[in-house]
């Protein structure tokens, strides 16, 4: 795209785009800390995470500030406007994902009384295609990429199969004993966590694709 | 969209002498709403403006081809009074322009020469109401005979407004009618438009890009002379077809 006649305006949407990139960054770091803490059983790492958590939030509120002050004093339009609204969303919803990685830390700090088990090695496989589509879904808005932001949005149904397999497993084990109740009970709410960071990615790949289409994403219009 | 259009432009060519101004022209203006043209400097916008009520017959070595049909009906037909023409087609121009007489004969002058009425009273009657259609009439009605030249740059205004109103027009054509004004003078003629779509077909030309979003329900962007693309104006400014008028609005280098 061409730039614009006043440069300042340039500078502005850059460095939104720029603050996107920084908090999705260090949300997909919080993710892996948390998983890590989880696994690991490290509950340092895990106080490392929530403790981080407000440099999010503090990014967050830095997009919205500087969202408002671009539609107050440059009244951006079109793609423009697109892309300060499209920012606005999607730091709320990147704030919201890294909330969720603080929320599985919180889990590791009560699950570290439990003996470890097999289930908790396996929400590492578990993470892995939320993070992959918060990751591609960020790309997407970077490069104004719909079909990106699409394969994003598909891939939100095999995070939902993959957490209803893990399900069946806690249900499983909890049906088989007891004891197991309490740790399993925190494994399913990291496990919901985890599957609401795909939710939030497809959200982000919808706010893309109505960046890029100037019109509500809708399922029903896919082909 | 079901929409009966008060002036349809088809095809439309305008040469200055050996220069041609505009090309290949084709643009519906639906009734009861108001249409905004934008686009730089020198792209067209007056010199179309002005095709619609044939003030360029008046231009040394303007010359036009195609057709401007209002109420579907030639108005470069050879029977056409163009006098009546001008009548039907009424324009404010960029700076206000009242006559150097009182508020009230600036209001009465068009009914005046044109015959309007049968008595005084009627005539009375013709300034109050376009006084009132043009929002001016709260703050001047005690001094209707004061000279118009006293009032404020956006009183005068809407005084040309008013007088636009007095011959009682199916269309005004207004070519930027605030770039002389203050905001708040801007914002009052801004919704005397809104007002006036209830009663007439407005065309604006605005270097405004902002006031074009408010104020109008059509958006027409020019561009060196072609009409560059047409939309419902919250269409064109959030998400424009053409590059050209993406460029244009954003604020980019073409
Ligand atoms: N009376 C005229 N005689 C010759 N050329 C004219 C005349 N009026 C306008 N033009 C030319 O026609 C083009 C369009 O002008 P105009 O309609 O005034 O554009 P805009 O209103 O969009 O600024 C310009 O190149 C201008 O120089
Ligand atoms: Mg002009």
């Amino acid at each position: 795209m061409n730039q614009h006649i006043v440069k300042a305006y340039d500078e502005e949407l850059e460095t939104l785009h720029r603050l996107i990139h920084q908090m999705g960054e260090l949300t997909l770091e919080q993710i892996q800390k948390a998983m890590d803490s989880l696994v690991g059983r490290d509950e340092k790492l895990a106080h490392g995470v929530i403790e981080h958590d407000y440099e999010i939030n503090h990014l967050e509120t830095r997009i919205d500030e500087l969202s408002i002050r671009i539609l107050a004093l440059r009244q951006p339009v079109a793609s423009d406007l697109r892309t300060v609204v499209a920012a606005l969303k999607i730091a709320n919803q990147v704030e919201r994902i890294a909330d969720y990685a603080s929320n599985i830390a919180k889990r590791t700090l009560m699950l570290t009384d439990y003996p470890p088990s097999l289930l908790m090695e396996d929400l590492s496989s578990l993470v892995k295609k939320p993070t992959e589509m918060l990751k591609k879904a960020l790309l997407a808005f970077a490069t104004y990429d719909v079909n990106l932001a699409l394969r994003v949005w598909h891939m939100d149904r095999e995070v939902d199969e993959q957490y209803n397999a893990y399900l069946l497993q806690l249900f499983d084990i909890m049906i088989a004993s007891p004891q197991n109740i309490s740790p399993s009970t925190h494994l399913l709410f990291a496990a919901k966590n985890i599957e609401r960071i795909g939710d939030q990615s497809s959200n982000i790949a919808e706010a893309v694709y109505t960046m890029v289409m100037g019109k509500p994403f809708k399922e029903s219009e896919l082909s | 969209m079901n929409m009966t259009s008060k002036i349809d432009i088809k095809h439309l060519n305008l040469f200055y002498g050996d220069k041609q101004a505009l090309f290949n022209v084709s643009l519906k203006i639906p009734a009861f709403q108001t249409t905004a043209l934008i686009g730089p400097s020198g792209c067209g916008k007056s010199s179309f403006l002005r095709c619609l009520n044939r003030m360029n017959d008046i231009v040394p070595h303007a010359r036009m081809e195609g057709k401007v049909l209002l109420d579907r009906e030639d108005i470069y037909a050879p029977s056409v009074d163009v006098v009546e023409l001008r009548t039907r087609v009424g324009m404010v121009f960029q700076k206000p322009n009242p006559f150097p007489r009182s508020i009230y004969e600036n209001v009465a002058y068009g009914p005046r020469i044109h015959a309007l009425f049968k008595r005084k009273s009627e005539l009375d009657e013709i300034v109050e109401v376009s006084l009132k259609r043009a929002a001016l009439w709260e703050e001047i009605k005690d001094r209707l005979h004061q000279p118009a030249t006293r009032l404020s740059g956006g009183q005068q205004q809407r005084l040309c407004i008013a007088r636009a109103i007095a011959v009682n027009p199916e269309v005004i054509l207004m070519d930027e009618p605030c770039s002389a004004l203050d905001p708040i003078a801007t914002a009052k003629v801004e919704e005397l438009i809104d007002e006036l779509r209830e009663k007439f077909t407005l065309i604006i030309v605005t270097h405004n890009l902002q006031q074009a979003a408010r104020v109008s329900q059509q958006t027409a962007f020019f561009h060196s002379g072609y009409l560059v693309e047409t939309g419902e104006t919250g269409a064109l400014f959030t998400m424009p077809q053409d590059e050209k008028t993406q460029g244009y609005i954003t604020g980019r280098y073409g």
